[in-house]
This record gives C-alpha cells, structure tokens and sequence, in this order.
C-alpha cells in the first residue's frame, strides 16, 4: 500500500549548513506517527517543508515529499497551494494565535473549502459538532476572543479538518494547553483521524503523548531519524542508546517517589559541529572509534528501523 | 448592537446635518451664491436690506453668506470625501503589497513613498494642477495622488507585523493566495491605524482645497468652497470677521466631528472592543 505521506531522504539547510540531513518517514492513513525529539533538531522544519511552506531561511538541498505516491517538489506553487487544506492541512501550537482576531469562527473554519459563508454553513456547524463544540449554532458567529484556549484548539483541528485532507501535521498541538485539555483534544485528533482515515503526523516532544494516541514513533535527534517503529515495540524494547535514555528520563508512576530522574549528559550538537560519524556519539555510552568515523544507516532490526553501528 | 453613547449621538448628528445641509444647499440657500450686488458689500450678518435678511452677512462682492456656505459645503465636502478615498485606496494597496512580498517590490515602492514625502505635498499639489489646469476632477486626482505614501507607510509597517503573526501562517497552511490572505485577513486586522490617517487628513483635505483654490488652482472663482470663501475674506478681516469665522467654523466643527467619527467607528469594528 502506498503510504499517504512519505518523505524520501530529506534534506534541508539554513545558510548552507544542513539542519536536517536524509529523512526518511512514511505515514499510513488513519495513523497517527509520532515525531519525537530534543528542542531545535528539526521536526518543525520537517513539517513546514511538506507544506512547503519553509521559513525564508530555509532551503530543500535534496529528497522529496510524496502524498498518495505524487511528488509535490513537482508542483507549481499554484498547485500546491490548492492542496494546502484540502489534501494536507496543518495545526500547530497556541490555538488561539492561530485564529484570525476579526474573522468569525465560522468564516475560518470554511477558509479551506472555498465557498461562500452561507453555502459553508451546514459542514461548518456539522464539523463544530463532530469536534465536540456545544451550541454550534451560537459558536459559529463568534470570535476566536469569546473562545477558551481548548475551544480555539477545538475549532482549529475542525478548520483543519473540514475539507477531509489525507493528512494531518500537527505541531506540538497541545503543549499551550493545561493538562486535562490536552488529553481531550489528543483524544479527539485520534479518534477523528481513526473515523476519517486521515494520517497524521504529530510533533511533539512529550513521551507521554506519543504512548498515549500514537500508532508508529519517529526518534529524531540532530536532523536525523535515530529510531522509528510501532510505539509498543520501541516502548518495549528501545533499541537505539538515544532511544533508550530519552525514554529513561521520562518519570513514571511507579518509580520510587523522589528518585533521581535520569538524564542525558551532555549537549547536542549544533549543525556546525556535526562530524562524519553517528551524531549521537559525543554522548553515547557505548561511542567507540567506528561511531565517530562513519554515519551509521537506519537498518531494519525487529519491528523497528534504527540507526545505530551497535544497536542490536 | 452596542448602544451609542449620548455624546457620540451629538457628534453624529452634527455630522449628518452638515452632509444634509450640503446636500439639500439649493433647498435650503435663501439666495443665489453666485449674485453679486455692489450696494450689498460687506454688510455685517443679519443685515435687513431691500426687505431681504443676509443672516451671516455679505461678501466683498455683495454675495450672500449664507448661500455661499451651504454651496461651498458641497465642494468642500466631496473634494475631501473622493480625495481622502482615492488616497487611502491607493497607499493601502501598495503598502501592503510591499509589506507582504518585501523584496525588490517592497524597496521600490517605499522608495518612493520616501521620496513623495520629502517633498511637501501642497508643493507637489500645485506643480501638478499648475500642469494639468485646475479644475475640480484635476484637484481631486491631483490631492488623491499626493497623499497616498502616509497610508502607504503605516499600511506597510502594519502588514509587515501582521503577516508574521500565526494565524496568517495558519491561513496560508488552509490553502489561502496572497490576494485572499491581504483582504480578509491582513486588511481587516490594520484597518485600525489606517482609519487614524484617513480621519486627519480628511480635515487637512480641506485645508490643501482651500490652500489651492486661495493660488486659483483649485476651485474656479465665482464657485465657492471654504477654502476660497476664507481666502477671499482673509483681506477683510479687520472689517468683516464673518468672512472667516463662519467657513471656518464650519471646517472646524467637520473636522472635529469627523476625526471623533474616526476613534468611535475603529473602536467599533473591534468585535474585541465592542463587547467590553
Ligand atoms: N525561521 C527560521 N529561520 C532560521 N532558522 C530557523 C527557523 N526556524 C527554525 N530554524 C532553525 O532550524 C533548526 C530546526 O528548528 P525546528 O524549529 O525545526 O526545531 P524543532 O525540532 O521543531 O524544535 P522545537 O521542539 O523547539 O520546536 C534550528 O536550528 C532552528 O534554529
Ligand atoms: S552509532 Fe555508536 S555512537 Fe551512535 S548511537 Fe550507536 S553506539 Fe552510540
Ligand atoms: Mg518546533
């Protein structure tokens, strides 16, 4: 089966320096694939270059993004973006920013069907239903500022959603919302990509949702994947050393209260300092002379690809 | 609906009374504006001659006040009215256009707001009608023309920020173009501060129609308009004050309801400010 989205060895720099460097990821419909990974490795970039909508400083040196199987390095930008919104929509952080002050909720959320208010009206207060908003009928007219933070994410993921895309890129979606918010709006993403067959990709670098609501994991670190494969695999069996000490430092229920929570010496490279080798080596126990000389390839080994000379 | 506050009601008011009265100036005019009469100069307001009452007095050429006021309106108004449009039309557009594609296309157009607003526009005004004739179309293409870069740089200073902001991000990421992203989206959100431009320079309108029509390159004599009604009288203010003071006061009771007009509609079209 073709996967709905599928980013074939993508490469991207800022000011010809690579930040993110051969990225391979495939995403199924009704998935959700997590992308997990420290703070500047990349992952928001990654998004932003499927969309094609790349901040100016960033340039695509090599691969391409391929929805359904058709590359949209192809398209012209005419192209692309008629299927901004309606083949692949994206929703990202701070709902309530990303809402237009002075338009109503419904305008917005009819923004990518391209029609008329009124003609948008049924699917707008049909589509403020299925994501859960009461009184669609009073909501509609509103503005973003009559909105609580939930409600705008809520209203976001219908704008997002609306024009039924294949998929979905969703950047750290609930990281601005208090904690019994974000459970319901990840609960409400899963189960609306599950219905629809929507594939999505989340970006996030909260272990805790990726256990939670995804299907698959993508392990970034330093513009590279270092490990992807079901979560049930990778939460049983970390396989990657990046891998298995992010997931260490992450606290849980049944660790002894007041333990010291595991953290990962060291810091990681910025792209100028990137060698030859595997990116990971500079804070790897288990680096050794091979590491440090030649950039491992992500393999196959188990259910899992990982990138690591001595994963086994 | 919000409900208007008393005082806004007054400033409305006064509003819509001078627009009716300039409109409704044959109607309402005791005399022709343009008959003049020697024996009738300079007489002080509410002069009774010949069985006829001049209520704001007569000019230099014995023509009544009056009539010349409600005339003038009409011109003052419309030229102030066609020309603040075509300016605000005009700077709005390129402005924004250069705030959201910046580039080559934005130094272009900035360059020449920059260069538009060193020279001082009246100057620029008169070279203009002093080539193209004077005339009341030439006056209004010609002050529309002059004063678009002041829209054009807060136009493009607002876009700028605006555009960066998330939900334009958000909009483009929903499928919008450029041109959908500029008027539903970015327009709206700077229309504010637009608003404050158009408001003053509705009242310096007036002012450059009346500094034109004083060099006789504005409205042509015998027609009225404030401006020509007060230049004329500026000679004879010593002897008849109400030449002055009467168009004057007009222009200031318009200007002021105008810019009020202005604060009270941008605040309203705040969905934000109109619910607090
Ligand atoms: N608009 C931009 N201009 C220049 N550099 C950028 C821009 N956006 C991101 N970068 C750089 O690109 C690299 C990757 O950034 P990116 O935002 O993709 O990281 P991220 O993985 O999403 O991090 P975070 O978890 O903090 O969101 C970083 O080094 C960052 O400094
Ligand atoms: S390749 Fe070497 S340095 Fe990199 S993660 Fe594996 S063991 Fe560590
Ligand atoms: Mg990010």
């Amino acid at each position: 089966m073709t996967p709905v989205l599928a980013i074939e060895n993508l490469s991207l720099s800022i000011a010809g320096v690579p930040v993110v460097d051969g990225i391979n990821l495939g995403v199924d419909a009704g998935e959700v694939m997590a992308l997990v990974g420290e703070s500047g490795c990349g992952k928001s970039i990654t998004s932003a270059a499927v969309m094609r909508l790349l901040p100016g400083a960033v340039s695509q040196t090599a691969g391409d993004i391929r929805l359904a199987g058709e590359s949209l390095s192809r398209l012209s930008e005419r192209q692309m973006q008629a299927m901004r919104g309606r083949r692949l929509s994206m929703i990202f952080q701070e709902p309530q920013a990303a809402l237009d002050p002075l338009s109503t909720i419904g305008t917005q959320i009819a923004e990518s069907l391209r029609q008329s208010a009124r003609a948008a009206r049924p699917a707008v207060l049909h589509m403020l239903d299925e994501v859960g908003i009461a009184d669609p009928a009073r909501r509609i007219d509103q503005y973003p500022f009559e909105l609580s933070g939930g409600m705008c994410q809520r209203v976001v993921i219908a704008a997002a959603l609306i024009a039924r895309p294949e998929l979905l890129l969703a950047d750290e979606p609930t990281t601005a919302l208090d904690v019994t918010i974000q459970a319901q709006i990840l609960d409400l993403l899963r189960t609306l990509a599950r219905e629809r067959g929507t594939a999505v990709l989340l970006i996030t670098h909260d272990v805790g949702v990726v256990a939670d609501i995804a299907d698959r994991v993508a392990v970034m670190y330093a513009g590279r994947i270092a490990e992807a494969g079901p979560v049930h695999s990778i939460f049983a069996q970390p396989r990657h050393p990046y891998t298995q000490l992010l997931l260490a430092s992450v606290p849980r229920l049944s660790d002894v209260p007041k333990s010291p929570l595991a953290v990962i010496p060291g810091r990681v490279p910025t792209p100028l300092e990137f060698g030859p080798g595997c990116r990971f080596a500079s804070r790897c126990p288990r680096a050794d002379a091979q590491c440090v000389a030649q950039t491992p390839p992500l393999r196959p080994l188990g259910d899992s690809d990982v990138a690591c000379w001595h994963a086994a | 609906m919000r409900r208007i506050s008393p005082g806004m009601m007054v400033v409305l008011g006064l509003l819509a009374l001078f627009v009716a009265a300039a409109l409704a100036a044959p109607l309402l005019s005791p005399f022709d504006p343009l008959r003049q009469s020697l024996l009738l100069r300079l007489k002080p307001p509410g002069s009774l001659l010949g069985g006829r009452t001049f209520i704001l007095g007569t000019d230099d050429l014995g023509r009544d006040l009056l009539s010349r006021v409600l005339f003038g309106a009409r011109v003052s108004l419309l030229v102030s009215v066609v020309a603040v449009a075509l300016s605000f039309v005009v700077g709005t557009a390129l402005g924004m256009v250069a705030g959201w594609y910046r580039g080559a296309v934005a130094v272009v157009i900035m360059r020449l707001v920059d260069t538009m607003l060193s020279i001082p526009a009246i100057l620029l005004a008169v070279l203009t009608v002093a080539v193209l004739g004077p005339g009341f179309l030439n006056l209004v293409v010609v002050l529309g023309l002059t004063r678009w870069p002041r829209y054009a740089r807060v136009a493009y200073g607002q876009t700028l920020q605006v555009a960066v902001l998330p939900y334009i991000r958000a909009a483009e990421m929903a499928g919008a173009g450029s041109t959908r992203i500029l008027w539903r989206h970015i327009l709206p959100n700077i229309a504010g501060p637009l608003m404050v431009v158009a408001t003053s320079e509705f009242g310096l309108m007036i002012l450059f129609e009346a500094g034109l029509s004083f060099l006789g390159l504005g409205i042509q004599p015998p027609a009225p308009s404030w401006g020509s009604i007060m230049a004329a009288g500026r000679q004879y203010v010593e002897r008849a004050w109400w030449l002055t003071v009467f168009p004057g006061a007009c222009l200031f009771g318009v200007v002021l309801c105008v810019n009020v007009t202005g604060d009270w509609l941008r605040d309203r079209l705040d969905p934000r400010a109109a619910s607090r």
